[in-house]
């Protein structure tokens, strides 16, 4: 049934990729249809040859009593998320060092900094962002509710054709195809199979927690459902996009002037608040209290604080467009939302942090924890400046220089890079049934490097940025402007440098922890029952 | 099964677990930190407060406007009024002084040698450089070397309608694509590129015949640059004795020069800055060093 189904949706799928492939007069169409084609058909070939290999009889839900945990999506997602990390990371490592030397544009359209910024983005928000999040959900659904993700087919289609999404939308960029909305580049056919792969996603997880062999659900699956049902509202409403053609890339968006600005930055800011933070405020809740084997420290905490983030966040979107042609009142809206959701931002640090009383001795021992402990300190520092820059004075000065970027980068390489990092070093050695990571020294040095590398690359950003938004507004005593634009941007050139610093160390820092993570696979000590800690609350005597 | 019934006391804090339990995974029943409860209070009551005074939510038609009537519009209007009318008394005086007046009169000077420093940033400086001195295809402005001439008058008219700009007063001069539409053939032009190496002070190319190559500049070129290629600045004619040149002091420069003869676009500023800044624009750039 669900094998025909999908055999069903791809060969349909491969034979309409054909016909386009066969009629467009986009070469960008011409070879996505054909990647399409061959992905769409190599997926249908897989599930028959899976199908009449075992005449598809059913997987047991259980073996000797335990949940029969379905874990190859999880692991092809893993790997995903480290490749994909390393490879945005040096994307981004490229683009500052085009910023601090332009000559490095190389003068080609594909290696311009215009293509190569959104080819940065995606790949690290999205990419190895959305990995960590569908292998990390994957997992802690079905272990919080000792039930195995239903559907055969179903949770490798939703990894397999994320990264295809993935696939489609990088070389997209590359060859010039987007939308022009940042953080939604992707054209109308990336976002239309994205909604589809999307779906299922939320049909998987909500299967998951239907099976539930818990009577609650954890408190993680919350965070995690919040982040699958907002992206997707999210993702459909910012790209109603009308096709040219259904044979070409182009489309143009439904929205226009300063409602689709609005549209673009409820999408924008909403993507950080359930993106990259919902979704990994639940990766946080599962993983600190597991690696450092202690209770959650308060479930009221974590209640209160859920609900007021889901509620606040989605109005704050309006305070990345002070002072433009939206109307005060919403700029001012938005602003005040920002402000009551700096507590409830909070909650989830002060739950990550104290979860650790009683066992803050680990941090001396263990790399892992605390890389994700650092991480929940970066969070707590984002979530302070953000609400701060919200404000209509802070951001007059803040807004469109690289205060911005620092902001940006505290929260995503400090907040969302550790916890991803710590949530792998301990999800590899689980799912591969290895006692511990390959060398605990290694993540030792992963987390010093990277360390310098984000102090290096925010306090540039801050300092650069502060500069730039005080040059801009000096004016002489005859009130002309003190400086050219030309002159802030030559005053920017040495912090460009030391930011570019910092990209080869946090660079050099997820090498580090990809050759640690094979070598975990190749060489880790097998673990003897069960790789996951218990977590049962033992006390420290 | 875990549930409700399995309350137990956490050993190392001593608080009670709320009793449920995944994948090994428990809660304690702590209260909400009173600090964190109170600073969300904090923050809504300063939201509310906010709302009160700004216009802050929508309504059917219109929005609330706030208890002081303050609109960011309102005040963007006023502080630009009151920016343009205390410039205006000093503007009008430069729009209304002749150039020669404004050089003479140390306040008017002042006044526009800041304004023009501070346009000549954000419009001049992208093609001519921040220290002005130009660069391949843009025009040093520190030397005295000045294609269409370097009086205060000059410069005023060549920033007011710019070069080939299409304002109907732009200057405008054009260099024939001697190579390109078939006027000279390669040989020629490697002549005349050759003798022009001669008058920049260049060495010419082995084995061409340079005594030809004046044969053709005479023929062809000297109408506009003139018999001893000094230039002629009413047509916009370059000094080719002089040592800068615009697009490229090589031998190679020269020949793709005669070939394809580019003929780059100054815009007009008028229309595009107030003729106050335009003037301003006209006394900075004399004073860079170069000024006739």
């Amino acid at each position: 049934m669900e094998e025909g189904f999908f055999a069903t949706f791809l060969i349909v799928l491969a034979f309409a990729c054909i016909i386009i492939a066969g009629k467009t007069y986009d070469q960008v169409m011409g070879f996505h249809t054909t990647i399409g084609a061959l992905f769409a058909a190599v997926g249908a070939f897989i599930i028959f040859k899976n199908y009449f290999n075992d005449g598809g009889i059913a997987i047991p839900q259980e073996i000797e009593g335990k949940p029969n945990y379905n874990l190859g999506p999880i692991k092809f997602g893993a790997w995903a998320a480290v490749f994909w990390g390393v490879a945005g990371f040096t994307v981004g490592l490229i683009i500052a060092l085009q910023l601090a030397y332009p000559v490095l544009n190389f003068d080609l359209p594909y290696t311009n900094f215009g293509r190569l910024r959104p080819l940065h983005t995606s790949a690290v928000i999205f990419a190895f962002g959305g990995n960590v999040l569908l292998a990390t959900s994957f997992y802690v659904v079905q272990r919080t509710s000792r039930a195995r993700m239903p559907g055969r087919i179903a949770p490798w289609f939703v990894i397999l054709g994320y990264n295809a999404f993935i696939v489609i939308a990088g070389t997209g960029y590359l060859f010039g195809a987007t939308q022009s909305k940042e953080y939604a580049e992707p054209e109308w056919y990336a976002d239309l199979w994205l909604t589809i792969v999307w779906v299922v996603y939320l049909l998987v997880f909500l299967g998951t927690l239907w099976k539930r062999k818990e009577p609650h659900i954890y408190v993680a699956n919350w965070f995690y459902l919040a982040f699958i049902v907002t992206i997707a509202m999210l993702h459909i409403v910012n790209n109603l996009t009308i096709p040219v053609s259904v044979f070409g890339t182009k489309s143009y968006i439904v929205w226009s002037g300063v409602q689709d600005a609005m549209v673009q930055w409820w999408y924008g800011h909403n993507a950080v608040g359930f993106f990259l933070t919902a979704g990994f405020l639940a990766i946080m809740y599962y993983f600190i209290p597991k690696r450092a084997e202690r209770p959650v420290y308060s479930y009221r905490l974590s209640i209160i604080h859920f609900w007021a983030l889901i509620f606040l966040y989605i109005w704050a979107g309006p305070h990345h467009l002070h002072y433009t042609a939206l109307p005060q009142w919403a700029s001012t809206l938005g602003a005040t939302f920002s402000i009551m959701l700096w507590m409830p931002s909070w909650g989830g640090m002060i739950n990550g942090l104290m979860t650790l009383s009683g066992a803050w001795d680990k941090l001396r021992t263990d790399p892992v924890l605390r890389m994700m402990v650092v991480s929940v300190a970066f969070y707590g520092m984002s979530t302070f400046e953000g609400p701060l820059m919200s404000l209509r004075s802070v951001n007059s000065l803040s807004h469109y220089t690289d205060w911005t970027i620092g902001h940006v980068h505290s929260g995503a390489l400090g907040w969302v890079g550790y916890v991803s990092f710590g949530a792998l070093y301990c999800l590899i050695p689980w799912l591969w049934n290895k006692k511990q990571v390959y060398s605990l020294k290694l993540v030792n040095w992963h987390f010093w490097i990277s360390t310098i590398g984000i102090v290096l690359y925010i306090t540039a950003m801050w300092v650069s940025g502060i500069m730039q938004g005080l040059m801009w507004r000096a004016y002489d005593q005859l009130g002309f402007l003190e400086y050219s634009f030309i002159e802030t941007v030559e005053a920017m050139h040495p912090f460009y440098v030391i930011r570019a610093l910092g990209g080869v160390l946090f660079v050099a820092g997820s090498l580090i922890m990809a050759y640690n993570l094979i070598m975990t696979v190749r060489r880790g000590e097998a673990a003897e029952i069960e790789a996951a800690p218990s977590g049962a609350v033992a006390p420290a005597e | 099964m875990a549930d409700g019934h399995n309350k137990e006391i956490d050993a190392l804090s001593g608080v009670e677990t709320t009793g449920h339990e995944w994948d090994g995974l428990k809660e304690l029943n702590n209260p909400l930190p009173r600090w964190w409860l109170y600073l969300f209070y904090a923050t809504c009551v300063w939201a509310f407060a906010y709302w009160i005074i700004y216009p802050a939510w929508p309504l059917v038609s219109g929005y609330t406007r706030g208890v002081l009537g303050i609109s960011q519009r309102a005040d963007a209007i006023a502080a630009y009024e009151a920016g343009m009318a205390e410039r205006a008394e000093t503007g009008q005086a430069l729009i209304n002084a002749s150039l020669d007046e404004i050089q003479s009169n140390p306040q008017l000077l002042e006044f526009a040698m800041a304004s023009g420093q501070a346009a000549f940033g954000d419009n001049c400086a992208p093609c001519h450089g921040s220290g002005a001195t130009g660069a391949v295809g843009y025009p040093n402005l520190q030397d005295d070397k000045w294609i269409w001439g370097g009086s205060i008058d000059d410069l005023h008219q060549t920033i007011r309608f710019g070069i080939r700009s299409g304002h109907d007063e732009a200057r405008i001069g054009d260099m024939p694509a001697f190579g390109r539409d078939g006027i000279l053939d390669k040989q020629q032009v490697d002549q005349v590129a050759s003798y022009v190496a001669t008058l920049a002070g260049i060495e010419p190319e082995a084995g061409v015949d340079v005594a030809a190559g004046e044969t053709v500049f005479a023929e062809n070129c000297a109408a506009c640059h003139g018999d001893d290629g000094k230039g002629l600045q009413e047509l916009g004619a370059p000094d080719l004795t002089a040592p800068n040149y615009l697009y490229g002091k090589s031998l190679e420069a020269i020949k793709a020069q005669v070939t394809n003869a580019r003929n780059g676009v100054m815009p007009n500023w008028e229309g595009r800055l107030d003729p106050a800044t335009v003037k301003s624009l006209a006394v900075y750039v004399h004073s860079l060093g170069g000024g006739q």
